[in-house]
C-alpha cells in the first residue's frame, strides 16, 4: 500500500498511544474493580476511607449525660425520654470545645412538629396528645408554661 | 488494485476487530474469579433498612439531622431523606405532599400543592406581576379514610442502576452493599439521577456533584447509627445487617410482612417497608 495511504493511520496510532499514556498518569493507582465486580464495583478504592472519614456531629444522648445529668435525668422521667437532646439542641460536633454552647430552640414550630393536631387514626400520630395553637396559648412560646424536660411537672 | 477477494477478506477482519470489547483483552483468572465468590460470603455484613410507617408520625427530625449531619445546605430544597405524607379520601382520592421535604414537619393539615403557576408574562422582558405563592388543598377530617407519613431514602439496591450507567466509574457499590460517589471523580453528567427511579439522587448545590444518601457510611462503619435513625423518637426507622441473623432488622425482614417500592424494576431495594400501601409510589 501506499505511504500517504498509512499516514492517517500512524497518527491515529500515535493518539491512542497518548491517550492510553494520559491514561496511566491520570487514573489513581488504586482505581479498579472492587468484590462487586465490573459492573458495581469499578471505583477507586480509597474514596470509600473519604467516606469513612467524614466527620460525625451528632453525639447522641449518652454524650450529655455526665455535664448535664440534671436535664438528661429530669427529661428520663417523662415521656420526652424518647426524643434526643440534639433533636431540640442541633447537633453536639465537638461540644462544649467546639460550638461552647448549642442553640436552643425556643420556638412553638419545634413542638408542634409532634403536638399539633393532625386527624390521621392511621398513623402514630394519633397516640400523641394534641393542642390546637391557635386556641391554646397563642402567641406564646410553649416553655414559658413547659418544661420541654419535664413538660407537665409544675406547669410555669 | 484491491480485489474484490481481498476487500471482503480486509472487511470481515475489520469488523470482527471492532467488534471485540476491550476487555476481552483482559486474561481472567479463574483463581480470582473463586476468591472473588469467596469474599462474597466471607464478608459478614450487607447494611440494609427498615421503615415502620405505622410509627411514623411526621416530625420531619430525621430530614433535620440528616442535613445537617451530611452537610446538605439546610435552606435548599435538595434532600438526602425525605417524608412522605399521604391522605387518602372517601372518594378514593390520595393527597400526598411533602413540604421542604418534611424538614420542619407537618405543622398543619392542609395539604401543600406546590407552587401556584404564575401566568406567563406576554412580554419576555416584563416582570412577573405576582410572586408564586404555595397553593394549599383543605381536606375534611370525616372525609379521610387513612392517612400516614413514608419516611424515604436511597434504597442501597443490590442491583443499583445508578452505578451501571455511570460513564467513569464514579459511583459504585462497597462491599457491605451502599452505594457511594466519588466526588473528585464525578464530572457531574446526571445520567445515575435519570437512572434512579426512586428519584433520590441530587446535584450538590456546593460540589455540582451527584449527591445521595450513604446510609451515612461514616457512622455505621464506626458502629453508630444513621443520624436519621438516631433522630427518630419513635423506632419508625431502623438499620441493621442482613448477613446477621440475630439482628433486629434481619428478623423483621424474615418474620414479618416487608415490601420494598417499585419491586417490578428488578433494583432488588434493600430498604423495606411495614405497612405501605397501593398509593405509596
Ligand atoms: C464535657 C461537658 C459537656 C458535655 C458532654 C455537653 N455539654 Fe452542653 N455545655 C457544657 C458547658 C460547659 C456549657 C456552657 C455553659 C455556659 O456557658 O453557661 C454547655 C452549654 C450547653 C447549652 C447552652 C446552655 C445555655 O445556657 O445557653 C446547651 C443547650 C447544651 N450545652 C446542651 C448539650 C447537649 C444537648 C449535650 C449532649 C449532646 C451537651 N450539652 C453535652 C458542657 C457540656
Ligand atoms: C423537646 C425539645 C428538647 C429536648 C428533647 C431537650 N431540650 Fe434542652 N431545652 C429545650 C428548650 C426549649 C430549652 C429552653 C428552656 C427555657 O428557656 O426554659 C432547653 C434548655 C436546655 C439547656 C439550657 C437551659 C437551662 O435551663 O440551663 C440545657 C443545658 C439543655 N436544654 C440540655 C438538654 C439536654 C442535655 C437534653 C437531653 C437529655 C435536652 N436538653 C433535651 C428543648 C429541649
Ligand atoms: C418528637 C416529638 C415531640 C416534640 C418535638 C415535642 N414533644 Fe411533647 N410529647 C411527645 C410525646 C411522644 C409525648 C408523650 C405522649 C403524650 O402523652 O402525648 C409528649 C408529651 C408532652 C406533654 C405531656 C402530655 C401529657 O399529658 O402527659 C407536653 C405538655 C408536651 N409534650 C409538651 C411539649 C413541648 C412544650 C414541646 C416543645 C418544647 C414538645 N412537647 C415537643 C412528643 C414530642
Ligand atoms: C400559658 C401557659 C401555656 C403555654 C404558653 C402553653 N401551654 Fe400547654 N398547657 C398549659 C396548661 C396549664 C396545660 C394543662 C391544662 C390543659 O390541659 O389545658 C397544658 C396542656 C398541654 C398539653 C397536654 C394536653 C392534654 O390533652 O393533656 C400539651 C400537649 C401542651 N399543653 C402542649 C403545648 C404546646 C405544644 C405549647 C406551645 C405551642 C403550649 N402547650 C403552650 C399551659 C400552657
Amino acid at each position: 500500500m501506499k505511504n500517504h495511504a498509512l499516514r492517517p493511520l500512524f497518527v491515529v496510532i500515535g493518539i491512542i498511544v497518548l491517550i492510553l499514556l494520559f491514561r496511566i498518569v491520570y487514573v489513581p493507582k488504586d482505581f479498579g474493580i472492587g468484590e462487586r465486580g465490573y459492573m458495581y464495583g469499578w471505583h477507586r478504592h480509597s474514596n470509600e476511607q473519604d467516606w469513612k472519614n467524614f466527620k460525625v456531629k451528632y453525639q447522641g444522648k449518652e454524650y450529655c449525660k455526665d455535664c448535664h445529668s440534671d436535664k438528661y435525668d429530669s427529661i428520663n422521667k417523662t415521656p420526652h425520654k424518647i426524643i434526643q437532646c440534639e433533636n431540640c439542641h442541633g447537633p453536639a460536633i465537638d461540644h462544649p470545645s467546639d460550638p461552647p454552647k448549642l442553640t436552643i430552640d425556643r420556638s412553638r414550630a419545634l413542638c408542634l412538629r409532634c403536638h399539633y393536631p393532625l386527624p390521621y387514626p392511621t398513623s402514630g400520630r394519633a397516640n400523641i396528645k394534641s393542642i390546637d395553637p391557635d386556641k391554646h396559648n397563642p402567641g406564646m412560646e410553649c416553655v414559658t408554661c413547659h418544661n420541654p424536660h419535664n413538660p407537665m411537672e409544675g406547669l410555669r | 488494485m484491491i480485489t474484490r477477494r481481498d476487500f471482503l477478506k480486509k472487511s470481515v477482519i475489520t469488523a470482527a476487530g471492532v467488534a471485540l470489547p476491550l476487555a476481552a483483552f483482559e486474561v481472567l483468572d479463574p483463581k480470582k474469579l473463586m476468591a472473588q465468590e469467596a469474599a462474597d460470603t466471607k464478608n459478614g455484613t450487607r447494611w440494609a433498612f427498615v421503615v415502620d410507617t405505622y410509627k411514623c408520625v411526621g416530625c420531619g427530625l430525621c430530614v433535620k439531622a440528616c442535613k445537617l449531619e451530611n452537610e446538605v445546605p439546610y435552606d435548599t430544597s435538595v434532600t438526602r431523606t425525605w417524608v412522605e405524607r399521604y391522605v387518602i379520601t372517601k372518594d378514593g382520592k390520595t393527597h400526598a405532599d411533602t413540604p421542604k421535604g418534611g424538614r420542619d414537619g407537618f405543622t398543619t393539615s392542609k395539604i401543600s400543592l406546590g407552587m401556584s403557576e404564575e401566568a406567563a408574562p406576554k412580554d419576555m422582558m416584563a416582570k412577573p406581576e405576582t410572586k408564586p405563592t404555595e397553593k394549599f388543598e383543605d381536606i375534611d377530617p370525616n372525609d379521610i379514610t387513612k392517612a400516614f407519613f413514608v419516611p424515604k431514602l436511597c434504597n442501597q439496591c443490590d442491583n443499583p442502576p445508578c452505578v451501571q450507567v455511570c460513564p467513569v466509574g464514579a459511583t459504585y457499590q462497597t462491599p457491605d452493599g451502599v452505594v457511594l460517589v466519588d466526588r473528585t471523580w464525578c464530572i457531574g453528567c446526571g445520567y445515575c439521577i435519570m437512572g434512579c427511579p426512586y428519584g433520590v439522587r441530587f446535584f450538590h448545590p456546593v460540589y455540582h456533584t451527584a449527591e445521595k444518601c450513604t446510609f451515612c457510611y461514616h457512622r455505621i462503619t464506626k458502629g453508630l447509627k444513621t443520624a436519621c435513625v438516631q433522630a427518630c423518637p419513635f423506632g419508625a426507622r431502623q438499620i441493621g445487617n442482613l448477613k446477621d441473623p440475630n439482628d433486629p432488622v434481619t428478623k423483621i425482614i424474615m418474620t414479618e410482612r416487608v415490601s420494598v417500592l417499585k419491586a417490578e424494576y428488578g433494583t432488588k431495594p434493600q430498604v423495606f417497608y411495614i405497612g405501605l400501601d397501593k398509593e405509596v409510589r
